[in-house]
């Protein structure tokens, strides 16, 4: 449900960038959502196509960017992919994982007219 | 790779809901215009006049932003602010009304109380003799900086004293939302499973310290503390643990121990 409020704030962002560029209308979307953000994108979808509503990004094209969770195996002492918090290492089997990229929510770009 | 979902590259990931591979939107791909010297050509470019604005923001920059103003605030009245998170029904108000009982007057305390609906739960508080006052999210399912700075200016941050904040009972939304706090603290009572951490992994990715709650109805339950541990610290190697009874008394003076060695390094610390 939190992906309202993640989708108001996103909407809030494209409003300033949009106004900052002097753009009447924004096309396109990029957004990257980590694997291991708390963010499920389908929800998010909705929201966004509901936040956007009225405003200079309604009926945008939305593209997400989902990055793979990256994590310092302790035992391995090597970075690993993994699918999700609390996943073993795909190396050791092991769990003691220092979670160290993949829990971005990032307004990368937009294209704008 | 498809546009639209990122399906089929390396680095991104398939969506797991069945999906069409067309896009739901008509745009020309390109088009054909001939110039006046009579030559014509092809553009590629599917939107006329779009250009691309990088912007490489975070999504919760606004809310982040406000709670580093609520921190800063906190950090000029040495007021240790702790986010205490949980599902509905750990005995997180229990658990701070007695806490508030035994901290009595030693320092000063103030409680912010988040909930969708009533003022049930600041009531508790303030029958102990504590400030408190209640947020209501309405339909909101977390509290964010915007309501902690609200309720700071009516409430205050108790100077060198500690501010509990009782976030909305929900083990998914809170975790992603800053509010300006020196740490999280999420509770467990021993009447949930033990793999509360595995199924809702940022939440015990971001607390400091796990509080086991409850721990008296232990004889009463197949529940495995040291299994809830174990995950808990699967998803974070350096989560702190305490295991509590809020009503027999079993570990409070610890977590008591706990609190003022954390309001002991507010204090120390610039």
């Amino acid at each position: 449900m939190h992906e309202v409020a993640i989708a108001a704030a996103l909407i809030d962002l494209v409003r300033e960038e949009a106004a900052a560029a002097r753009a009447s209308r924004v096309t396109r979307l990029v957004v990257e959502i980590g694997a291991l953000s708390h963010v499920d994108t389908h929800a998010l979808r909705f929201a966004v196509d509901v936040a956007a509503h009225g405003g200079p990004a309604e009926g945008a094209r939305l593209d997400i960017l989902e990055p793979p969770g990256i994590a310092w195996c302790l035992d391995c002492e090597a970075s690993v992919t993994i699918p999700a918090r609390g996943a073993p290492c795909p190396r050791c089997d092991g769990v003691k994982l220092i979670v160290q990229g993949g829990d971005e929510m990032r307004l990368k770009e937009m294209e704008v007219s | 790779m498809c546009a639209t979902c990122g399906c089929g590259d390396g680095d991104r990931r398939i969506e797991t809901l069945p999906h069409r591979h067309d896009h739901d939107h008509a745009h020309a791909h390109g088009h054909m215009h001939t110039h006046a010297d009579g030559t014509t050509h092809t553009h590629a470019e599917g939107h006329d006049g779009a250009r691309l604005v990088s912007v490489e923001r975070d999504l919760l920059a606004r809310n982040n932003a406000i709670a580093e103003e609520n921190r800063r605030r906190f950090q000029a009245k040495r007021t240790l602010a702790l986010n205490l998170v949980s599902s509905p029904g750990s005995g997180k108000t229990a658990l701070l009304v007695e806490t508030l009982r035994r901290i009595g007057q030693k320092y000063p305390v103030a409680v912010v109380e988040g909930d969708q609906e009533t003022s049930a739960d600041a009531d508790r508080i303030r029958a102990t003799g504590a400030p408190a006052i209640q947020i209501n999210t309405g339909k909101g399912c977390h509290l964010d900086a915007d309501l902690i700075r609200g309720a700071l200016t009516r409430l205050g941050a108790p100077p060198n004293g500690i501010l509990f904040i009782e976030n909305v009972g929900n083990l998914v939304c809170p975790a992603g939302f800053d509010l300006g706090e020196a740490q999280k603290v999420v509770i467990v009572s021993v009447t949930e499973g033990e793999d509360k951490p595995l199924k809702y992994s940022g939440m015990f990715a971001a607390a400091g310290l796990m509080v086991v709650t409850k721990t008296d109805l232990l004889p009463h339950l197949d529940f495995d503390v040291e299994a809830l541990i174990d995950n808990a610290r699967r998803v974070h190697p350096g989560i702190a643990v305490l295991k509590l009874s809020a009503k027999s008394g079993d570990g409070m003076e610890r977590w008591l121990q706990w609190l003022d060695a954390a309001r002991a390094l507010r204090l120390a610390a610039d």
